[in-house]
């Protein structure tokens, strides 16, 4: 059954897959300048090519049939005028001759002036069918040619009438032609018609050779101007094509791409101004590229400068402290002051370093694959004589059995550290709660306290550089107001999201949700950021709940993941 | 001196480092946990002070006029086996595994508290005792422990003490998986948690000294996602 469902389902995917050529061909347009331009250029002379093609066809014709029509007709009158003469002749003559002789003589007269070849044949038909009369015709030319219509036309009218219509042959073949007839009495036989057949094979021939020839000059001025089109366009297009590409790899940094200048055209003009501003852009990137490595440069040297003497101090520092019960109590306590303030001036200084290669965007993970969950107990077990001191219970919740991830070990228990040291901080000895769970794609660790929590707005604010809750109240770590702000950016070098969420009086709660591996992508987190009691209350009500986001997103924040976490 | 002497029992340290103040904040402590500093200001001249001295552990900066110390140290390294710890300000991942590839054993970051340097040191110079056992063996990597001997198939190998140390720790315990923090704290005595890093690089330096091929080892198992383990030959 499976099977079966499997190939209907990849039945109808392939139709799915085999429905938008039409999508494909209109994505195609969208897409090429060229293709554009060249199809309207085809259209468009396609159309006005055709009109005159064919107005020009129809004045040929009209000028090649006006013409013979007239020869036609004068001739037709001259050889009814000749016929006239010849059964005048014939009646004036002593002795009649007999009607079929008489007939033959006309007919045979008027044949002589066709020439050879023959330019027309002739038929010399009684006026009203079924009458005992002979009959004559030129040739081999059939009396079906004469259609009823002219007869019909010219018993009403008794006058010269022409048709142009097909001349049919008694061997079975058939011209377009011209047919004159005209009324002849014959006074010793009756009434007569003759018809004076035209041929228009040679007007057809000529015709049909003008007509070929615009078709075939239309196809080929049709390909010209599309070749034309083509051309022309490439002429723009390349150069704009090459303007997009030589942007494209500025934008992927290769800062010394530059468009070539041919001629000093409108083009050239355009590669020219876009070469200077990628010089321009050049120059300025590298202007803060230099700023930022002197920068750097500084950083590094003062941390170098300041770190030797800091060394010694500290030695001394420690030596004093450890000597301190040979002081009196006042030297005594100094140096512990000493030796407090200068682990205090120590953190300052590692996270200053720290956020200042954050800021010169030279931090970079050093990635293996580690238990997420042991992790947490080396930060729990690290975090202990705070936890004592301040008697505050640290439980952890392993969600999942397996715990396994690839990322910078260093910095998760940087952030960990630091989320569990803020936790145990604020509070204020009730509990602390650190979770971890790890899914198919995702990893998460929530640090849940049931202190002050956060005022509305807070959750934002957490994240800012050295921000503190309430400037007056006492800090018992000392801590540097720069922890969740690197927490933040190491978070976010991983891929990874960190929230805070958090209400007055019910506490507050931090999640760090990581790719599984470093830098790859995830759609949810394995552990909640709302504590499940309080999801029901912003279900029926959101006041006093708050769910911030991530704050201010520099530059690149969150490259590897999306705007926010919430779910 | 010769008052000193009688304290002298751990043994002599190298200092290498041009500031003045910190050479002799070093070696006061130094002095008072029983080492016998010697001092050597000028980078440059500090391989001649190594070779004249011949100390039984070497504190060398990073940031020195003359020779850088990860050039110093690659000279030494060349030439002993002795133990060196790195004193830098940096811990940027370069400098520090540029460092240790030079063939630091150890790195401390300034600043640094007495009681860290000392612990680094005294670990560096009484070694990892190795109980009982007289000789280890992994497959046909023979490792006399009371000695400081290694050979493989027969044939000696040198390594450094820190490097002997590591693979004593890991043949010991041929069932055991150790992870990279257990290793920082049986081989380098860290308490805490620690630049796992260190491990990583020793490890290659030992694999490249006593596999056939390093790519492929045999004697130092990788654990994925745990650590090492020593193989089965």
């Amino acid at each position: 059954m499976t099977t079966l469902f499997q190939v209907w389902h990849r039945l109808v995917h392939s139709f799915q897959w085999a429905k938008p050529p039409f999508s494909w061909i209109k994505k195609k347009w969208r897409g090429s300048l060229l293709l554009r331009i060249t199809a309207i250029t085809l259209l468009a002379s396609g159309l006005v090519i055709t009109v005159l093609g064919f107005s020009l066809l129809s004045k040929v014709s009209t000028g090649l049939m006006d013409t013979k029509q007239q020869s036609s007709l004068s001739e037709a009158t001259a050889g009814h005028v000749e016929a006239q003469r010849v059964i005048e002749t014939a009646d004036a003559a002593p002795t009649a001759p007999s009607p079929a002789l008489l007939v033959d003589d006309v007919v045979s007269n008027l044949a002589s002036r066709s020439g050879s070849p023959a330019q027309f044949d002739v038929l010399l038909l009684a006026s009203i069918p079924g009458q005992q009369l002979p009959e004559r015709g030129t040739n081999l030319v059939s009396t079906t040619s004469i259609s009823e219509n002219i007869r019909k036309v010219l018993a009403d009218t008794q006058e010269q009438s022409w048709v142009y219509g097909p001349i049919n042959y008694i061997d079975g073949t058939s011209v377009p032609g011209l047919i004159v007839g005209a009324p002849l009495r014959i006074k010793s036989l009756g009434e007569y018609n003759l018809f004076y057949l035209f041929p228009l094979t040679q007007e057809q021939q000529t015709l049909d050779l003008v007509r070929s020839s615009v078709v075939i000059t239309g196809i080929l001025l049709l390909i010209l101007l599309a070749v034309i089109a083509r051309i022309v366009t490439r002429l723009v297009v390349n150069p704009v094509r090459q303007a997009a590409q030589t942007a494209a790899l500025l934008t992927e940094g290769r800062l010394s791409e530059r468009m070539p200048v041919r001629g000093d055209d409108e083009l050239a003009q355009l590669a020219t101004t876009f070469n200077d501003m990628a010089a321009s852009l050049q120059q300025q990137i590298k202007q803060l590229e230099e700023l930022s490595r002197v920068q750097q440069r500084f950083v590094a040297d003062v941390s170098h400068e300041l770190r030797t003497p800091l060394t010694t101090v500290r030695m001394a520092a420690d030596l004093m402290f450890e000597n301190r019960a040979d002081f009196d109590p006042i030297t005594a306590r100094a140096s512990e002051l000493l030796q407090n303030q200068l682990d205090r001036f120590e953190a300052l200084l590692n996270d200053l370093l720290e956020i200042s290669r954050f800021d010169a965007g030279v931090a970079a993970l050093e990635i293996e694959s580690w238990d997420l969950a042991d992790l947490i107990d080396r930060a729990v077990e690290f975090a202990e004589p705070l936890a004592i001191r301040t008697n505050t219970p640290v439980q952890v919740i392993r969600i999942t059995n397996v715990n396994l991830i690839t990322a910078d070990q260093r910095r998760i228990y940087r952030i960990v550290r630091n989320l569990l040291e803020n936790a145990i901080e604020h509070s204020e000895g009730r509990k602390v709660e650190i979770s971890v769970a790890v899914s198919e794609d995702a990893a998460a660790v929530a640090v849940r306290d049931f202190g002050v929590g956060l005022r509305p707005g807070e959750a934002s604010l957490v994240f800012n550089r050295f921000w503190r809750a309430d400037p007056a109240r006492a800090r018992t770590m000392g801590g540097s107001g720069l922890g969740l702000s690197i927490a933040l950016e190491d978070a976010r070098l991983h891929g990874g999201w960190l929230e805070a969420w958090g209400e007055p009086g019910q506490g507050s709660c931090f999640r760090l949700s990581l790719p599984r591996i470093a830098r790859g992508s995830f759609s949810e987190s394995p552990l909640p950021l709302i504590p499940e009691g309080f999801i029901g209350i912003e279900s029926s009500t959101s006041s006093g709940l708050f769910l911030d986001a991530v704050p201010q997103p520099p530059a690149d924040a969150f490259r590897f993941g999306p705007k926010t976490g919430g779910e | 001196m010769s008052a000193e002497a009688e304290h002298v029992s751990l043994g002599k340290v190298l200092v290498v480092d041009d500031d003045a103040a910190l050479s002799e904040m070093l070696g006061i402590v130094l002095r008072q946990e029983g080492f016998a500093p010697f001092f050597c200001r000028d980078g440059a001249k500090a391989v001649a002070a190594f070779r004249a001295l011949k100390p039984d552990v070497v504190l060398l900066d990073v940031m020195l006029p003359g020779m850088s110390g990860i050039e110093i140290c690659r000279i030494i390294r060349q030439e002993s086996g002795v133990p060196i710890v790195m004193l830098t300000a940096k811990t940027d991942t370069v400098d520090v595994v540029q460092g240790l590839e030079s063939g630091a054993d150890d790195y401390i970051v300034k600043p640094f508290k007495p009681k860290e340097l000392i612990a680094r040191l005294r670990v560096r110079v009484r070694r990892v005792d190795a109980g009982s056992v007289a000789a280890l063996a992994i497959g046909d990597l023979e490792i006399d422990v009371k000695g400081h001997k290694v050979a493989r198939a027969g044939k000696q190998l040198s390594l450094t003490p820190l490097e002997f140390d590591l693979l004593v720790c890991l043949a010991r315990k041929p069932e055991q998986v150790f992870s990279r923090q257990a290793l920082l704290h049986e081989v380098w005595g860290y308490q805490h948690a620690a630049d796992t890093r260190l491990v990583n690089v020793h490890v290659q330096r030992l694999r490249s000294k006593v596999e056939h091929d390093a790519e492929n080892p045999v004697y130092v198992l990788t654990v994925r996602g745990i650590g090492y383990k020593a193989g089965l030959g």
